[in-house]
């Protein structure tokens, strides 16, 4: 809750420093100095900034976001849709992700310091690395202009089904998870491989269970705990891969957005919008911490209350 | 406490320690040049560097000068093709390094010294200054790093100081966090004590007694941050908001040229710029993880 009100001063006085008249920017250099006087005081933004300040938060935390500057409706009717557009992307982008990368690390983990190993870690640590828009070039190159499998934009033809919207959704998505494989490959990789070498492992084969039931009742179950919350940091990470993905494949969610607003310096969107940005990852953060105290008995009745 | 100065004095101080940790620094670089991963990192990097430094000299053309042969295939006299403007496409690529090796070692610098100085404060004083720091450092890294940078660069506008002052005060609380890990498992040990027996001030403790024993976790992290420092200046200027045109930087070029993906073909125009920012960025992440193996032990 703290972090959240010192976020929103920090975001708040971002938005403040956008040089120049607010009025002068948004009505071009040919308005007059009276009306710039008009549109700021119409706007509030002549007022003291702690009172601009307080009339924001107080109305953003009754979920009115203000009006953007540049498109002159209210930001919650442009953020709304432009969020459902960028979850699609990213849920597609997770849904792949998740058991692609457990599944490496798991492998990387069983065939420790063996080639698959190296391969797997050297190839994830690499892709983590690498920018996005570098991974997503190379993609389309591959799969959109050499191949032609797959469609170069992001935005299926209004009214396409939800599988032809997938497809389009596919490269963008490839190219978030080729950057988050790596971090949680590893993650996983370290879990399972200190699971293994755990003395509740050795007993469990030395009272003779299967290696199947030791892997999935003993090592995975453990294993998989500091994964989750790994999963849940990487929520900041891919909103900010979004801002560049979605330029990248002409693609109308919040990152395409905050971009927009940041070169017509709209500050109204700009604070709402990554003080939006800014909650969805505390909420993410959150969840994550909920469902690895859900899933981890020794916490479950821990400091936490 | 006379047994605090004989098994663990402070290194560099004495001077009869002096050899012995010299002899420890040869071991180190010694481990780094018997690494493959760290030999074969550096070498990529060094390339580049030596790009850089090189620029449009050695290039086989100057890597701004147009041409009316644009948008041509590889051939014998253009390896990679030219761009748009009917320039050449492998010495804008050859050229495309010295931009992003001054602003993001800079950068790193910058967020390394911030972060090392925030770190150990938090870490050396701990309570209310420690918790109110640490308090601004949550909400900071709250946001996605390229969600701050573009904001600050859009208010202080684009240009290559701008860019290395917000990437490094970005990193800032990052690196601090790292360093006031580091700091927490120095500040119980007895030269620590020691120090502050003798009545020496907390800025003398900090930098002069702790900062030599954490080195070796800074410079790993001083590495990866490098790493993230090419990445965020390259996502930067592929945004606009970065390197500025004419520069042949990489990811300009992309930005420049990705649009005529949808064309269905020209893919020299961005694939090979792409995978020199590739090649970099490996080549810097293999530096760091040879560093890591030698100094984390």
């Amino acid at each position: 809750m703290i972090t959240l009100l010192v976020l929103s001063v920090i975001v708040f006085a971002a938005a403040q420093l956008l040089p120049g008249d607010i009025g002068r920017n948004v009505l071009g250099p040919f308005a007059s100095p009276h009306d710039v006087a008009v549109f700021n005081h119409e706007h509030g933004v002549d007022r003291p900034i702690t009172r601009q300040y307080w009339d924001w938060i107080s109305h953003f935390v009754r979920g009115d976001l203000g009006d953007s500057l540049q498109y002159n409706v209210p930001v919650a009717h442009l953020l709304g849709p432009s969020l459902v557009n960028s979850l699609k992307l990213a849920a597609l982008a997770f849904v792949l992700v998740v058991p692609i990368s457990l599944l490496g690390g798991i492998v990387a983990a069983l065939r420790r310091n063996r080639i698959t190993d190296r391969v797997i870690t050297v190839a994830g640590l690499s892709l983590t690395s690498i920018p996005e828009f570098v991974t997503a070039i190379v993609l389309i190159v591959i799969f959109g202009v050499v191949l032609k499998w797959l469609p170069v934009s992001a935005t299926a033809p209004p009214g396409s089904s939800a599988l032809i919207q997938i497809k389009y959704l596919l490269l963008p998505s490839f190219a978030l998870v080729a950057v988050l494989f790596g971090y949680i490959a590893r993650i996983t990789r370290a879990g399972v491989i200190e699971a293994i070498d755990a003395d509740y492992t050795r007993t469990a084969f030395l009272k003779g269970l299967s290696t199947r039931r030791v892997l999935f009742r003993h090592v995975l179950r453990n294993s998989l705990l500091p994964t989750i919350a790994v999963v849940a940091t990487q929520t900041g990470y891919l909103i900010g891969g979004l801002l560049v993905i979605e330029k990248l494949f002409n693609y109308n969610g919040i990152g395409q957005r905050i971009y927009t607003a940041a070169t017509y310096k709209d500050f109204t969107f700009l604070q709402s919008g990554v003080l939006i940005v800014g909650i969805v990852y505390l909420t993410a953060t959150l969840l994550a911490d909920i469902l690895y105290s859900l899933l981890n008995p020794r916490i479950r009745f821990g400091s936490a209350e | 406490m006379s047994t605090v100065a004989t098994p663990a004095p402070a290194p560099a101080q004495v001077p009869g320690q002096l050899g012995e940790a010299q002899l420890a620094r040869r071991e180190t670089l010694g481990q780094l040049f018997r690494s493959k991963t760290f030999l074969v990192g550096a070498s990529m990097v060094l390339f580049w560097v030596f790009w850089a430094l090189a620029g449009s000299r050695l290039t086989p053309h100057d890597p701004l000068s147009q041409s009316p042969d644009i948008l041509a295939g590889l051939s014998k006299h253009h390896w990679f093709g030219t761009d748009q403007l009917g320039r050449d496409v492998l010495s804008r690529v050859l050229a495309g390094s010295s931009d992003t090796l001054q602003v993001a070692p800079l950068a790193t610098l910058l967020g390394i010294a911030g972060g090392t100085t925030v770190g150990l404060v938090t870490g050396y004083f701990l309570g209310i200054v420690d918790e109110t720091i640490s308090r601004v450092v949550d909400a900071v890294l709250a946001l996605p790093l390229i969600v701050i940078a573009v904001t600050a660069l859009v208010a202080l506008g684009s240009s290559k100081v701008t860019l290395i002052v917000v990437i490094g005060v970005v990193f800032t609380p990052i690196v601090s966090r790292t360093v006031r890990a580091a700091v927490l498992g120095e500040r119980e040990l007895e030269y620590v004590q020691a120090a502050r027996l003798r009545g020496e001030r907390a800025p003398y403790v900090m930098f002069v007694e702790i900062l030599p024993n954490v080195m070796g976790p800074i410079i790993v992290e001083a590495t990866v941050r490098l790493g993230y420092a090419i990445f965020a200046v390259a996502g930067l200027t592929f945004l606009g908001f970065g390197v500025q045109p004419p520069s042949p930087d990489w990811s300009l070029q992309i930005a420049d040229n990705y649009q005529l993906l949808n064309a269905g073909t020209y893919e020299w125009t961005v694939l090979f710029p792409g995978l020199a920012i590739a090649s970099l960025i490996v080549g810097v992440n293999l530096v760091a993880d040879g560093l890591q193996q030698v100094l984390d032990r």
